[in-house]
């Protein structure tokens, strides 16, 4: 009986092990994702950024962390008490889920699911429930229009998105990452950056509006609707939602890195010298250096650009951004049954 | 408004952004402006208003005569003085009080004063613990003026050619 206990316990403790070696870092690149984007924030507004607490400010985020943890929690008596605390958590954990099916290396993957493209989809849509619910529960004006306006720009832009991933699936033939990834093989110009490039550009543009972040965050919106959303959470509730943007912006670059970038795959792939010289470079520090650029750009783009206007939004998704990727996808296919080298012979 | 060709084509490449992502990418790399505040300070003009101080004579007399002109011209009304003969017959201060909460230091009694008693010094950084802290009585003021005639001395220098 017992042993036949724990024959039933091993697999489910190797998984939630597994989970562990997956979330803990993530989490730790959250944190240190705040203080990278204030740092670089700060150095594009010709300041310094947070550089007090510990070496170079890398205090910063514990401390903040640990403010959060002892801020009073408020809910305000008109609030739907039970959906204000769960809303949080609704957009925190399907920020993290979706971190199942990212392919880190090689094998390195929680859960190699076929349809990993699909899960991923519908786990980054899930997240708009938790804005959703946080601006209904609420019970605030400002709250709600940030509610409202982060659900029909998360549909909008999630179209155009879908066709935009659907131009890679075509490319690969494969909704599993890890064969989407294996079919960029060859080096720098085999990934799929080149042929796919306007979807590239469209994904990285509805990412961004996904993510709510400037210059797309009408969920916030602070000089229109104080902080939309989550004008009325304190404490740990605030610090889950920004710890749910922080994934999904780190989510987005991984996508944008397995998806278009080669993810693991090296940039010197088929370049007789460096080919060599960097073959002992595990997959995971080129993902990662990926994930990296995109996030830097991410912040870059946060620094540069001022917040669009709600029907100019509307109309770059709906009037721009669906047209571009239908016209490439039919281009894609062309190029595909023609088997057009050097991608799709 | 018709947009021309160009101007469609430029948006749709995106060009503007890219000039503006250019422009705050040279920014990143630039030099920084901040002043990492106690380690570094920002410069200071020799006329730069703050604390205030009575200064004295290098023999040890104080400077004030009494004449009540700074408390006249204090358009805050932040300045009272009481005075009444010494010993030796000169008429001297028994009270000298400086409201710091009125004050607006605006340097009308630094520029009023006959003797060049009554100085605000470049001491910025002070503060409050109590209730009634805030009133510099006139042994505070030459405590001031006694531990900073130095600095007080070199900025009036400084200043002494322009006046």
């Amino acid at each position: 009986m017992i042993k036949q206990g724990i024959l039933f316990l091993l697999p489910l403790i190797w998984i939630v092990i597994k989970i562990v070696i997956v979330l803990v870092p993530l989490l730790v690149a959250v944190a240190y994702l705040t203080l990278a984007e204030r740092r670089v924030i700060g150095a594009i507004q010709v300041r310094i950024g947070p550089n007090r607490v510990g070496l170079w400010g890398f205090g910063q985020p514990i401390a903040d962390a640990v403010k959060l943890f002892f801020k009073e929690s408020i809910s305000p008596t008109a609030a739907s008490r039970k959906l204000f605390i769960f809303a949080p958590v609704i957009s925190l954990a399907p920020a993290l889920a979706a971190w199942a099916a990212i392919p880190f290396q090689s094998g390195w993957v929680l859960a190699n699911i076929n349809a990993g493209v699909l899960y991923i989809l519908a786990m980054t849509s899930l997240g708009v429930y938790g804005i959703l619910i946080s601006g209904w529960a609420s019970n605030s004006k400002y709250a709600f229009f940030g509610a409202m306006r982060s659900a029909a720009q998360v549909i909008s832009y999630e179209i155009a998105m879908g066709f935009a991933l659907v131009g890679v699936l075509m490319a690969a033939g494969s909704a599993n990452f890890t064969q989407i990834v294996l079919h960029q093989h060859g080096g720098f110009w085999h990934w799929y950056w080149l042929p796919l490039l306007p979807l590239f550009v469209v994904y990285w543009i509805s990412g961004i509006a996904e993510t709510n972040r400037l210059p797309f965050d009408m969920a916030e919106g602070e000089s229109e609707i104080v902080a939309g959303f989550h004008v009325e959470y304190s404490g740990m509730g605030f610090a889950l939602f920004f710890l749910a943007e922080y994934a999904n912006m780190i989510l987005i670059s991984a996508l944008a890195a397995l998806l278009f970038l080669g993810g693991w795959l090296s940039p010197f792939e088929g370049i007789p010298g460096l080919a060599f010289l960097f073959a002992w470079v595990p997959g995971i520090i080129w993902f990662v250096i990926k994930i990296s650029m995109f996030l830097f750009l991410l912040i870059w783009i946060r620094a540069t650009l001022p917040r669009y206007r709600y029907d100019q939004i509307m109309r770059l998704g709906w009037k721009v951004l669906i047209p571009v990727t239908l016209v490439w996808i039919v281009l894609l296919s062309i190029a595909i049954l023609t088997h057009l080298p050097p991608w799709f012979n | 408004m018709k947009k021309s060709a160009k101007s469609y084509t430029r948006s749709f490449l995106l060009w503007e952004i890219f000039v503006g992502l250019k422009l705050t990418l040279r920014y990143f790399f630039g030099e920084k402006i901040t002043i990492q505040f106690p380690e570094e300070k920002t410069p200071l003009s020799p006329r730069f208003r703050g604390l205030h101080a009575l200064r004295r004579y290098p023999n040890g007399e104080e400077r004030c005569i009494a004449c009540k002109l700074c408390e006249a011209v204090c358009p805050a009304l932040a300045i009272t003085i009481e005075s009444e003969p010494r010993e030796d017959g000169s008429r001297r201060t028994t009270r000298y009080d400086i409201d710091l909460f009125k004050c607006i230091y605006c340097g009308f009694c630094e520029e009023s004063c006959p003797v060049d008693s009554i100085v605000e010094t470049s001491l910025s950084h002070y503060h409050f613990e109590a209730r009634g802290e805030n009133i510099m009585t006139k042994p505070m003021l030459l405590a001031i003026g006694d531990r900073y005639e130095n600095n007080i001395a070199k900025e009036k220098l400084a200043d002494a050619p322009y006046r």
